[in-house]
């Protein structure tokens, strides 16, 4: 059973794309929602919105400590902004989980007259390239310990640190389903 | 449609595509776009959770009672404003008035609602919306309306409601219009599909789209006279993807408290036992309008077609 963290943003696209793949999804909303997930889904959406929406009804830290003691975890634009160590150009007092050592600059590829689509090598996924859309894309700074997937015009543009696979772009957009397909054996392995 | 539209560069990147104007209102799904006129209003705005806000000068209670002609905000205004958040920012531009929105996209607005709130500048045309980088979002009363933005390019929809009366009952009526038009498409051969077609004022490619996908190819929002959390409820058990609030929140009497109960009321619009929660003590909602003390003239929702 995979969770998608439903607040707010594009949950419903993840929930296809998984179904879609043959796993069974539950949306999250609740602390009780995360109870025997296999894995969850940190969609894109707003950071803040979701980041004060968890605040409020007490979710954050149970999603935190869920993560942190190794749910495997994959995490699209918004989500990799909730999870990353360090963020700027955020929201004043924005902070991050600190859950991903990575840093990253909010919406640091533009506005949305900057969002584009690119062709993306990603490590590990044989065959075509991976059509990347990225949206008011944060833009990783730097990278610790977690390890580069894939990049863009020299940039880091997904991660991965153990259990959790980080994204900038969006593709539960697409009909590409190969990353889903590596999240949900992530998921299975762990 | 990115070879139509998009832009590329020379490392293959492709800017303004049909899916990056589409996609950004897929990230607005689930939340709260909210009217704001100052730097002030955008900042409460953001801190209660808003997903965008709506730059403009007046909230549409005001344009309604001031009168006049009403155009897009001034440039300064909607700068200061983006420099206040980190969220998307949306303004507004006349029907029609697509130097206005050519202005809009050079100021690097994330998306133009070209709306009936402000007066139209053609009653004949709406925007050619594809040449645009920057996505538009539309209103519409019901499905063939929908569709007709849709085909000139609009990336994203929304109910007209009636704006500025805080008085829910037009969203209400063009989102059951919306999924009435939708719900009429089920088990239609081509043929039945050319007739509906010609019935509804919608073009046939965009409607056997519909049909397909049974719901718009794109994000619907409700819109006009949402006031208080239960509205935005109501709105997302009609099925809409979000609602945007104007007026119901900056007329109200403690906009950030309201603004905070209105977006979990639209993430937990399911839960009745979270919506009486939310809805208790806000202080009083704006004042609203009933529909039928409006002369016909000033129904904003009739301008467009």
């Amino acid at each position: 059973m995979i969770g998608v963290l439903a607040m707010q943003g594009a949950f419903a696209e993840h929930v296809r794309a998984l179904e879609a793949i043959g796993a069974s999804t539950r949306l999250v909303k609740t602390r009780q929602d995360l109870a025997g997930l296999d894995g969850l889904v940190l969609p894109g959406g707003e950071s803040t919105t979701m980041t004060m929406l968890m605040e409020r009804v007490g979710l954050l830290e149970s999603v935190r400590a869920a993560i942190a003691n190794g749910l495997p975890t994959l995490a699209t634009c918004a989500g990799m902004i909730v999870l990353a160590r360090e963020v700027t150009d955020g929201m004043a007092g924005q902070q991050g989980m600190g859950l991903l050592d990575i840093a990253v600059r909010r919406n640091g590829y533009g506005r949305q007259v900057d969002s584009f689509e690119a062709e993306l090598e990603v490590a590990g996924l044989d065959g075509k390239k991976f059509p990347g859309v990225f949206i008011r894309s944060p833009l990783v700074e730097s990278t610790g310990s977690a390890e580069v997937v894939a990049t863009h015009e020299g940039r880091a543009v997904a991660v991965r640190q153990g259990h959790i696979l980080a994204l900038c772009f969006h593709p539960e957009l697409t009909s590409d389903r190969r990353l889903h397909q590596e999240f949900v054996r992530m998921a299975k392995a762990s | 449609m990115a070879e139509r539209n998009g832009s590329r560069n020379g490392n293959k990147a492709v800017k303004g595509s049909f899916k990056v104007k589409a996609g950004l209102a897929q990230m607005l799904k689930g939340g709260v776009i909210m009217d704001v006129v100052t730097p002030e209003h955008a900042r409460i705005a953001q801190e209660a959770g808003a997903c965008a806000v709506m730059a403009l000068e007046r909230v549409p209670a005001d344009i309604r009672k001031e009168g006049g002609v009403a155009r897009m905000s001034d440039p300064t205004l909607i700068r200061s404003i983006m420099e206040s958040v980190t969220i998307p920012v949306m303004a507004k531009c006349r029907i029609g008035h697509f130097v206005e929105a050519q202005i809009l996209e050079a100021l690097g607005i994330d998306y133009i609602d070209e709306s009936e709130v402000l007066t139209p500048a053609d009653e004949e045309n709406h925007i050619d919306k594809h040449p645009f980088k920057v996505p538009f979002v539309c209103g519409c009363r019901d499905l063939g309306e929908a569709l007709r933005r849709i085909s000139e390019g609009a990336a994203m929809i929304r109910t007209k409601g009636e704006a500025g009366t805080g008085n829910v009952v037009e969203a209400v009526r063009h989102a059951r219009a919306v999924n009435a038009g939708i719900r009429r498409l089920h088990g239609l051969n081509h043929a039945e599909l050319v007739r509906e077609a010609k019935q509804i004022g919608a073009p046939v490619d965009v409607l056997a789209e519909c049909q397909r996908l049974g719901r718009l190819p794109v994000v619907n929002f409700a819109a006009g006279g949402i006031a208080t959390p239960a509205d935005a409820a109501l709105m997302m058990q009609l099925g809409v993807d979000g609602v945007f609030v104007g007026s119901g929140i900056f007329k109200s009497e403690d906009p950030l408290k309201r603004a905070k109960a209105i977006v979990a009321a639209t993430t937990y619009f399911d839960k009745p036992e979270v919506l009486a929660e939310v809805s208790a003590g806000l202080g009083k909602a704006m004042p609203g309008l009933e529909i039928p003390t409006i002369p016909k003239d000033e129904l904003l929702a009739a301008r467009g077609w």
